[in-house]
């Protein structure tokens, strides 16, 4: 074994800890699922800790009448006294009659997990009696971490999109809301024209959620290319999930979504296209590169592209070169976000990450390695399941400049000297397509940017060392 | 089963966790699955907390559903003891924990054997009770094991302090306004020569707990977290308990009268009507207020009061008695305490309310209409939706609700920061109102901040569409900076393409 290692020094290394660290329970992924999906309405079956954490985790969000609750079970359901089908219909149905919803979302949780309620049996009797598609998630704590819930949901709505194109025209103008948009005003005729501007090449469906502007910029860079997208899971209505048919292409935008990977290859027979993340403008161009030499496109343009966005950071770059930063890990995107950073000039001793899959991911870890070789720099090690205590004496023996963790260890941190970022805010910023890198930088260099304005005031260690604990 | 958006109060195990991290040096582990520690992010972004919360997990994972805890409970706890060395470990269930219904006793038994410091088990119910009842019952678990310890090992000390001191009981991380409140009250304490024996549990050491018998008397300042604790010492010790509220200049005599009584029964000669008069009149500025003119324009204007029973019951007496304000209904989610807060706002009020449903809450103020609304931060969005006012005096609660500032709401300092709560409230409706019957002076939209006279350029349908997608407040700033970059490029028409290149050359 260790000669395997000896004659490759630049392989990445990979280590498994005791899974003792921070992160979101994965049902915070109904915070941006139910603004994605406009005519969704998710259930949280649960208790009131999942209740409590995402009253909190959502913040003002919870004001604005969301299209999402708790089931809160009681003694009763945890009992068996009450009758868990009898309980959901009630629910159910307030929730038809208050907000009539396309679809529920139920998301299973430890709780369920605990007592076995069966929720996927449960789902297609109630669903035929009150005439509402019910998809179930089981996104809970004892299995998944933060984003892996997006990727619960999503696996579960791959089974709902349709098989088949529908025959009418008129109905698959209706289906394909990303054309429509793009097409929005246009005559038929231009809207005809237009076809004839992409390549003949098999039907591409992205998955991943996203806000709908990034959907549009990576759709148009896409477009580029000559490459038509055909559907994107989610949509923005879950009546608008795109078709999937056997042998369609399929290439995810997150690297947290091998659930949804793996039922498009099995259960719907599609063809998987593994390319890095576009996230960072090395990684969308990858991401480009890749979906056209499946096609057999060759790709245009994406040199000079890709070197002007890289122009346009200078002054981001300039700040961040020769520093280092450190993943404490808990969202899943922290191999595409080190492998941009390193090309930026920023070293990266380790990068945690709560579960890696190396087959989902492997075009990204690829271009991480050749990455590191490219801007001569070691190899982070990548910690899966990490322990948050052991991360912090690493942390202090290292002395690293940026560490990107969760808000439990961010002011602590900060208090002992330690620039931090929040590693939440990657989630719901806007940070995939060349258009997006800058958002990346705006957020990594903040706290640089902010405790260099303080730098003089000798202010930087704000805790008494007998607390230091 | 029951649909739920919000809720009032917290989960069992968070009242645990807000005991075990008040005091120093005493670590919680919680029996729970991943995601599920979202308390040390409350902590360190509501309280802007320096140091870590000393709250770890002990994960539940698919294996522990499959094969039990066994070790892995046991070996953190020693893990804990042997990295952080606290004085004590309490091992926190929650719901999951509940249901799966392991021998945690035995496991923290087990520990204690290796374990150094101490070891407890939190005697806590997700199913029955609430974070409230949880982080009264855990305070008292801990006061009673370190009693208990001390007497065993006959380190109890005997009889009371020379001087006439006091216990504050009930002060804890993520209280509302509880480490002004405390400050506050040993300033007060000071005032009346009362030594202040201990604070417990915020920033106190188990250590300091065998000393609690020495104190005259304990002081419970809130109805929700405390009262278990004194009654436990009541029983044990015979020491007597003062639970009202000095909260409203009213309240805050009652209970320095009070004081005053039980420490002259115990042989102290002390009469603090001098001072009350003295601060009343001259010092608080609230009793001048309800005087003055401004107040006389609060007479009979409606309120609607709701929070926790503490706040609750102080806001409405201090409204109705001290300003003349008509609460027309006032209420609490402390269900399970909803006979004290009947007994005690019956008369300040035309209606009392006891619910933990938001709906019915915002519901009884959409009927009332009032003027002003003292309420958690759900009802101040209720107040927005309704263009209704609101003062915050109860959790739940945000991070604005932790000031760095010195805001008490007890004590005679409290009473000032009451009357400018009050007062503000009800002013910016007022201001609010007249703006609306007189059209104010204001235009209401901004019509042009840019760096151009009108705009030129034409912006297509898509580019439209997808500016109006923007958040509102960064909109002008997208649209001029998009606008300034088509300019220069000596573009006249700004289509998606425009959008996105203004916006990858400039950050738009």
């Amino acid at each position: 074994m260790t000669s395997v290692v000896d004659t490759q020094p630049q392989a990445l290394t990979f280590e498994c800890e005791t899974g003792n660290y921070h992160t979101f329970c994965p049902i915070s992924c109904v915070a941006w699922l139910y603004q994605k999906i406009e005519d969704s309405f998710f259930l949280v079956i649960g208790t009131k800790t999942c209740g409590y954490f995402l009253q909190n985790a959502m913040g003002v969000m919870i004001f604005a009448e969301p299209r999402y609750a708790m089931a809160e079970l009681e003694e009763g359901d945890i009992s068996a006294q009450l009758n868990d089908y009898e309980e959901l219909k009630r629910l159910c149905l307030q929730i038809k009659r208050d907000r009539n919803p396309s679809v529920i979302v139920w998301i299973g949780t430890c709780t369920t997990e605990i007592i076995k309620m069966d929720l996927e049996g449960l789902a297609p009797r109630l669903e035929a009696e009150i005439g509402i598609p019910v998809v179930v998630a089981r996104a809970n704590g004892l299995d998944y971490a933060f984003t892996q819930g997006e990727d619960t949901v999503l696996a579960a709505m791959v089974q709902r999109c349709p098989e088949k194109t529908p025959v009418a025209e008129t109905e698959r103008e209706e289906r394909n809301a990303i054309s429509k948009l793009l097409n929005f005003g246009r005559r038929h005729e231009e809207v005809k024209a237009e076809e004839s501007e992409y390549v003949n090449h098999p039907p591409l469906v992205l998955f991943g959620s996203l806000p709908d502007p990034v959907v549009t910029q990576l759709t148009l860079e896409l477009k580029k290319q000559g490459i038509k997208v055909s559907g994107w899971l989610p949509s923005k209505r879950y009546t608008e999930l795109p078709v999937v048919e056997e042998g369609y292409y399929v290439i995810g935008v997150n690297p947290f979504l091998s659930r949804t990977a793996t039922t498009f290859m099995r259960r719907r027979k599609c063809k998987l296209i593994g390319a890095p993340f576009p996230i960072g403008p090395d990684g969308t161009r990858a991401w480009i590169e890749k979906i056209c030499s499946v096609f057999n496109i060759e790709p245009k343009g994406l040199d000079e592209r890709e070197s002007q966005i890289w122009e346009n950071l200078e002054d981001y770059l300039k700040i961040i070169r020769g520093k280092s930063v450190f993943f404490m890990g808990d969202n899943l995107l922290e191999i595409s976000l080190a492998r941009f950073l390193i090309r930026c000039g920023m070293t990266c001793p380790e990068i945690g990450i709560p579960y890696m899959d190396k087959r989902y991911q492997a075009a990204e870890l690829t271009l991480l390695e050749q990455t590191c070789q490219e801007m001569g720099v070691p190899t982070p090690r990548i910690v899966e399941k990490p322990d948050n205590y052991n991360q912090i004496q690493r942390i202090q023996e290292l002395g690293v400049d940026l560490v990107i963790t969760g808000m439990a260890h961010a002011n602590p941190l900060e208090a002992r000297g330690i620039n931090t970022k929040w590693s939440v805010e990657f989630t719901f910023a806007q940070i995939h397509g060349f258009t997006n890198a800058r958002d990346i930088l705006e957020l990594v260099t903040r706290p640089l940017r902010r405790n260099n304005s303080l730098k003089d005031l000798g202010w930087d260690k704000l805790v008494k060392t007998e607390a230091n604990g | 089963m029951k649909l739920a958006y919000w809720m009032y109060a917290g989960p069992a195990h968070i009242g645990t966790l807000r005991i075990a991290s008040s005091f120093k040096n005493v670590h919680a582990i919680m029996h729970a699955p991943l995601g599920d520690d979202y308390f040390n992010v409350m902590r360190s972004m509501l309280e802007r907390e320096r140091n870590f919360t000393p709250v770890t997990t002990s994960v539940v994972d698919r294996n522990v559903l499959a094969r039990g805890s066994q070790e892995k409970v046991v070996d953190n706890i020693t893990r804990k003891d042997s990295e952080e060395h606290p004085d004590l470990i309490v091992l926190t269930p929650t719901c999951t924990s509940s249901i799966l219904q392991e021998d945690l006793q035995n496991f923290v038994d087990r520990a204690q054997i290796e374990a150094q410091g101490d070891v407890m088990l939190a005697d806590v119910n997700h199913y029955r009770v609430n974070e409230l009842q949880a982080a009264d019952r855990t305070l008292q678990q801990i006061v009673h094991y370190y009693i208990e310890k001390a007497r065993k090992k006959g380190e109890l000390p005997e009889g009371k302090t020379a001087k006439p001191s006091v216990n504050i009981l009930g002060m804890t991380t993520l209280g509302f306004h509880n480490q002004h409140d405390c400050t506050e009250l040993k300033r007060l304490m000071a005032d009346l020569g009362i030594a202040v024996n201990a604070v417990i549990p915020e920033g106190a050491s188990v250590h300091e707990i065998k000393k609690l018998p020495q104190a005259w008397f304990n002081l419970v300042p809130y109805r929700e977290i405390g009262l278990m604790t004194a009654e436990y010492l009541h029983q044990e010790f015979g020491t007597p308990c003062i639970d009202i509220t000095p909260m409203g200049v009213v309240e805050t005599a009652r209970c320095l009268r009070k004081i005053q009584q039980v420490i002259n029964e115990q042989g102290a000669d002390v009469n603090y009507e001098d001072y009350i008069n003295n601060q009343t009149l001259y010092v608080s500025q609230a009793a001048w207020f309800s005087r003055s003119i401004d107040c006389q324009n609060l007479t009979g204007k409606k309120a609607v009061v709701y929070g926790d029973n503490t706040h609750a019951a102080a806001m409405t007496k201090v409204l109705a008695r001290e300003m003349g304000i008509h609460v027309v209904w006032a209420g609490t989610y402390c269900k399970y305490d909803a006979d004290w807060f009947r007994q005690e706002v019956s008369e300040y009020c035309d209606e009392v309310l006891i619910t933990d449903d938001h709906g019915l809450v915002g519901d009884a103020i959409a009927r009332v209409e009032p003027s002003a609304i003292f309420g958690t931060q759900m009802e101040r969005h209720v107040g927005k939706r309704l263009n209704i006012p609101c003062g915050v005096i109860a959790a739940p609660i945000h991070i604005q609700n932790f000031p760095i500032g010195y805001k008490p709401f007890l004590g005679y300092e409290g009473t000032n920061q009451l009357t400018d709560l009050v007062y503000n409230s009800f002013t910016l409706g007022m201001e609010d109102h007249l703006l609306e019957i007189f059209g104010g002076h204001d235009t209401k939209e901004v019509i042009h901040k840019g760096i151009s006279a009108g705009s030129d350029l034409n912006w297509n349908r898509e580019a439209q569409a997808e500016l109006n997608k923007v958040p509102g407040f960064v909109r002008g700033k997208v649209k001029r900076n998009t606008e300034k970059f088509a300019r220069e490029r000596g573009m006249n028409e700004i289509t998606l393409e425009v959008m996105y290149a203004a916006k990858e050359a400039v950050g738009a």
